[in-house]
């Protein structure tokens, strides 16, 4: 079932991707002063808001997991997390060479920047911290509270652009700015094809992960065994 | 078509998709590890049932 269920999201986001990329490349209008280059932001806020959601799971897992002592949502916190950690490096890098044409630098440290290179490292520390612990109990609960702890940055990441002055835009979509209505609703399909595929790794990865746990407990009885 | 920064433009959506990809990449290498290690374990089992 599960199998099924992968198939059909990876059709409907690869489906939907193909929509996307024509319309972003041959149907919308050029922006004025940015030239091409505006077109990253289909991928570049997509890819945020994904990594920003799959960080709010990721942190409800981990208090599931803390609450319940269920290793599934353990499982999903470091699917979800992994997966997100891929869309914010996706988000890092297409705003960095966003940033090159459109203020002349690569990088700043502003409020917005900083606050998600942080986000970035705290989940790749998350990941690093699992792999530094060889009990299972001990590594989910552990991972779980650094996970709660690695979540306090993202309401900093989101609001940094509303509580600071930054070189980061202000928000578009929620912050009263104005966009053709052909392009907000690309940039909102494509946040949806972009959610589609994040569901469709995540579901993979929480597969192999279950998998490897009872590939290790199996391992475990069979040297108790011997 | 406005033809400016397309080569910067061409970089980003490169890089996106090349992150996604080496993701895939990855995900496909564990599963093949996955894999070789029911396997090992297949013949951990069948070890033990012959002795």
């Amino acid at each position: 079932m599960r199998e099924k269920v992968i198939y059909a999201l990876g059709v409907a986001a690869a489906l939907l991707l193909a929509r996307n990329l024509y319309s972003i490349f041959m149907v919308l209008p050029d922006e004025a002063s940015q030239g091409m280059i505006y077109r990253i932001i289909f991928f570049h806020v997509p890819a945020a808001i994904t990594a920003m959601l799959g960080a709010f799971v990721a942190a409800f897992a981990s208090i599931m997991f803390l609450v319940t002592k269920n290793f599934r949502y353990d499982s999903v916190a470091v699917s979800v997390t992994e997966v997100g950690l891929a869309f914010l490096a996706a988000n890092l890098v297409t705003g960095s060479i966003w940033g090159r044409i459109i203020w002349g630098i690569w990088w700043t440290w502003d409020a917005r920047l900083t606050s998600a290179l942080v986000c970035w490292l705290l989940y790749a520390g998350y990941l690093m911290l699992r792999h530094a612990i060889e009990e299972p109990t001990a590594r989910a609960r552990i991972a779980a509270v650094f996970n709660i702890f690695a979540f306090a940055d993202v309401p900093i990441v989101i609001f940094s652009i509303k509580w600071w002055r930054t070189q980061h835009p202000q928000p578009v979509f929620w912050g009263g700015g104005s966009i053709d209505p052909a392009m907000k609703s690309t940039a909102v399909l494509n946040l949806v094809a972009l959610m589609l595929l994040a569901a469709v790794l995540v579901l993979i990865r929480l597969r192999q992960e279950e998998v490897q746990r009872e590939i290790d407990s199996l391992r475990r009885y069979a040297h108790a065994v011997v | 078509m406005d033809t400016r920064n397309f080569t910067f433009m061409f970089y980003g959506f490169l890089a996106a998709w090349l992150i996604l990809v080496v993701y895939v990449l990855m995900l496909v290498a564990r599963e093949r590890k996955i894999s070789d290690q029911i396997k090992s374990l297949r013949s951990m089992m069948d070890f033990k049932d012959h002795k």
